[in-house]
């Protein structure tokens, strides 16, 4: 009988001998991460659970101020946030999995906000709409909190109030986050590598802001 | 198992049972006769369902009936009198905007009106004409917001759809005229920022065209529904004298019967020229608040065509140059100009010491800005005296002896603004 | 608002009721105040409540900081027949900042006295419900006299600065 035999196509070639060193235990470093990466199943059922959740955030009805007067209208009609699959707010935090700080966060509300993450369960976002709860916004005094202190917030959307466009287009980057491809910052887009303020070394030195959330912080939850 | 024989302890429980199972009384008394019932005290706490801002309730129900009922705010309190107080004039105006975040255009009249009558100027009547159009509009979009969310509690979701897409309307037409949809920084102290531009008339009259048929499409949604009469009429019933005690003012009072309305008891910004009526209810109750409400939209509507039409020539703000920035084509010519272009905008304008209190009529009630000045460049204090605030004492009499169902249509009829009511 | 005139014959009715109850008056691009003794809070308001002016708008306090005494309490009332404003001013030290409460006479001013007490620490004796009502019930410090700081805070990104540095931004 006359086995036919193909041409062995070049990358089938490339990995008979990844096969080979790995066996041998002479593939490392990066080559031997990429080995894993594609091959261990976790990941490609992690990128999979990653595509189903971003595509079915369940966010909170949590509406603080002005903020929510523009996340009221990325729900209508015009702005319709139905067409990605978000349309679904839920009222209670242990259904929901994306909360949308929309407002200031005053001193009284910020621990019933971090009470309300905890009841979320994981996995959880967290998007910071808004200046006053990104950056204390127009109003820098005794009486608001920025929400970095006791949320671990993914993304911050500016503006005051954020257009329901803006707000739309930070739930769609956490979307990406989410799902494993996270976009480019406009460091690496706009070739401006290097002007960050933060050098590497800085970060393990310690940071001199106090309340630094960290992740794994539970902070008295 | 045996059917017949029981153990004794068996027995003996079965005994017992019957024994207090014979013993609850299933009469139909009411709550509050014969025996005492417990009182449960409800936390509506500060994140709930309805959209009506962080308000928290200590509701002390017996059954399904409120006995008493404690609002307790605070939670989005913002410091705007204090942040106020640390800036120049002119910078006050995005900071107080923000403060009852649904009739922003209100916020600004009241402190700019208030700064004006301290510092003496005179608003231009084209600029009087100008704020009382974006006023209206602003009016129309907080009662479509209103009228939206309420219907949501309610349960009839059809409503926010509607609603919100014309909210979209009138927000482009705000995005217009100074380019931004919520809080404008469009009234300055003296007049308004800019002149309207090319084109915002066209699309105004088109939507004032378009809104009274949106308004009658609401009613025809709303009104007539037999679930909205059950759940709105004869409930939340306050009489005036009660209201008038609790200070209460804006639609609520007019639900009741009391024709009070400061546009037409102590008309500001030119609202004398302008003919139109005020709804005013009979009975007081959720169905009356809704129906005065709605009734403003054709209002509204008829004071913005009037104000269109009659719009005159003239400079969209004051003239005195050390007040208002001169216009920018002069600052190349003018060397005064050029100076008091930098001197206001470095230190902004001194008003001379003394206090203002300046109340306009806004969707809620009477909205004031109290200013006292001192003499430098920076307020002494800028009180907002806010509907909401008072108005959310009312609602404990309201509220009181009516089921929680009816707590939820209420607090809806309400509207209140808790940006308002914290600051 | 009243005129000039029309002020004065008040103050003056009022001065005829209840002696020292009127400290002076002022009148200021058409606003009437009378300034009035703290103490006698009541029978002022009272007296002006008889004349017409049934409706208390507004209760808010100003700090006078330079001035003593410090902390003025103002009450725009307003009568809605004639409609007509009229304020009166209430200035107390901050050393005893008390003055009686008008919540019996004026149901509308019990939450504004208590957004008076939270803010500037002026107490109202004879308030069924004297507490915090802006801030949270434990906090000390009352936010809105004059040498109370503005406050506020750097503003930290820290988060995702330091976990993720250079990678999302």
């Amino acid at each position: 009988m006359e086995v036919k035999r193909e041409k062995i196509p070049a990358d089938f070639r490339i990995r008979q001998l990844q096969a080979r060193d790995m066996l041998r235990g002479d593939l490392e470093g990066e080559d031997l991460d990429r080995y894993v990466e594609e091959r261990v199943l976790t990941t490609t059922v992690d990128k999979a659970v990653g595509w189903a959740q971003g595509n079915s955030i369940y966010p909170l009805t949590f509406g603080l101020a002005c903020c929510a007067m523009e996340q009221i209208h990325i729900v209508a009609a015009r702005m319709d946030i139905a067409r990605f699959g978000f349309e679904a707010f839920r009222a209670s935090p242990r259904q929901a999995d994306l909360i949308i700080l929309s407002g200031r966060v005053s001193i009284k509300m910020a621990p019933v906000i971090r009470r309300i993450w905890d009841q979320m369960l994981e996995p959880k976002w967290a998007i910071s709409m808004g200046a006053c709860c990104s950056s204390m916004g127009v109003f820098n005094n005794y009486a608001l909190v920025p929400s970095d202190k006791f949320l671990p917030i993914d993304v911050h959307v500016p503006g005051c109030p954020p257009r329901p466009e803006a707000l739309m287009h930070g739930i769609l980057r956490l979307r990406d986050l989410i799902q494993g491809h996270a976009r480019e910052g406009w460091r690496a887009r706009y070739d401006a590598v290097g002007t960050e303020e933060l050098l590497p070394g800085d970060a393990e030195l310690g940071s001199p802001a106090i309340n630094v959330f960290k992740p794994g912080d539970t902070a008295g939850a | 198992m045996s059917t017949g024989q029981q153990t004794p302890t068996e027995q003996s429980l079965s005994e017992e049972y019957r024994r207090r199972e014979s013993s609850i009384t299933l009469s139909a008394e009411p709550a509050g006769e014969g025996e005492s019932h417990e009182l449960l005290t409800l936390n509506i706490g500060p994140h709930h369902p309805s959209t009506h801002g962080v308000l928290r309730l200590l509701a002390t129900l017996e059954g399904e009936v409120v006995r008493d009922i404690k609002p307790i705010v605070g939670y989005v309190h913002t410091g705007i009198e204090k942040t106020a107080e640390d800036k120049a004039y002119w910078k006050v105006i995005p900071v107080v905007e923000r403060m009852d975040y649904l009739s922003y255009y209100f916020n600004a009249m009241a402190y700019c009106g208030a700064v004006e009558s301290l510092l003496g100027v005179e608003v231009p009547t084209r600029a009087q004409y100008l704020r009382v159009i974006h006023m209206e509009l602003n009016r129309i979009a907080s009662h479509l917001v209103w009228l939206g969310t309420s219907a949501l509690d309610l349960g009839a979701i059809s409503m926010f759809w509607y609603t919100f897409r014309d909210r979209e309307l009138v927000l482009d037409l705000f995005e217009m005229s100074s380019g931004q949809r919520m809080h404008t920084r469009y009234f300055q102290v003296g007049g308004v920022f800019e002149d309207i531009p090319r084109g915002f008339e066209q699309k105004l009259r088109a939507f004032l065209k378009l809104m009274p048929t949106r308004a009658d499409q609401y009613a025809d949604l709303f009104e007539k529904n037999q679930i909205v009469i059950e759940r709105l009429r004869n409930t939340g019933v306050v009489d005036r004298e009660t209201l008038l005690k609790l200070g209460v003012t804006g639609p609520l009072l007019r639900a009741a019967g009391e024709p009070w309305d400061l546009r037409k008891a102590h008309p500001y910004s030119s609202y004398d020229q302008f003919e139109f009526k005020i709804p005013v209810g009979t009975v007081g109750d959720n169905y009356d608040r809704y129906r005065v409400r709605h009734a403003e939209f054709y209002e509204s509507v008829k004071i913005i065509e009037q104000a269109l039409d009659g719009l005159p020539e003239g400079p969209f703000i004051t003239t005195a140059r050390k007040v208002a920035l001169p216009p920018r084509h002069e600052l190349a010519t003018s060397m005064e100009a050029l100076i008091h272009h930098f001197k206001l905008v470095t230190e902004g304008f001194r008003v001379p010491p003394g206090e203002a209190y300046y109340p306009i009529e806004s969707p809620r009630g009477e909205l004031a800005c109290f200013v006292r000045s001192d003499g430098s460049a920076k307020p002494a204090r800028v009180h907002m005296r806010d509907p909401s605030f008072v108005n959310l004492q009312a609602l404990e009499p309201m509220v009181r002896d009516g089921y929680i169902a009816d707590l939820i249509a209420t607090l809806a009829m309400l509207d209140p603004i808790l940006g308002g009511i914290d600051r | 608002m009243p005129d000039a005139t029309e002020l004065e014959l008040t103050a003056q009715e009022l001065r005829d009721a209840h002696t020292e109850s009127i400290l002076d008056t002022s009148f200021h691009r058409d606003r009437a105040t009378l300034i009035a003794n703290p103490q006698l809070i009541r029978e002022v308001l009272g007296h002006l409540e008889r004349k017409g002016y049934t409706m208390l708008a507004s209760l808010h306090g100003v700090d006078y900081y330079p001035e003593e005494p410090r902390l003025g309490v103002l009450y725009e009332m307003l009568d809605m027949k004639r409609v007509d404003r009229i304020s009166v001013k209430a200035r107390v030290s901050i050393d005893d900042p008390h003055i009686p409460s008008v919540v019996d006479m004026f149901p509308t001013a019990d939450f504004p006295e208590r957004e008076v007490y939270d803010m500037f620490g002026v107490v109202f004796d004879g308030h069924p419900d004297l507490r915090r009502i802006l801030m949270p019930e434990d906090y000390e410090g009352y936010p809105q006299r004059r040498d109370f700081p503005v406050g506020g805070e750097p503003v930290l990104f820290t988060y995702n600065e330091e976990q993720s540095y250079g990678k999302y931004q």
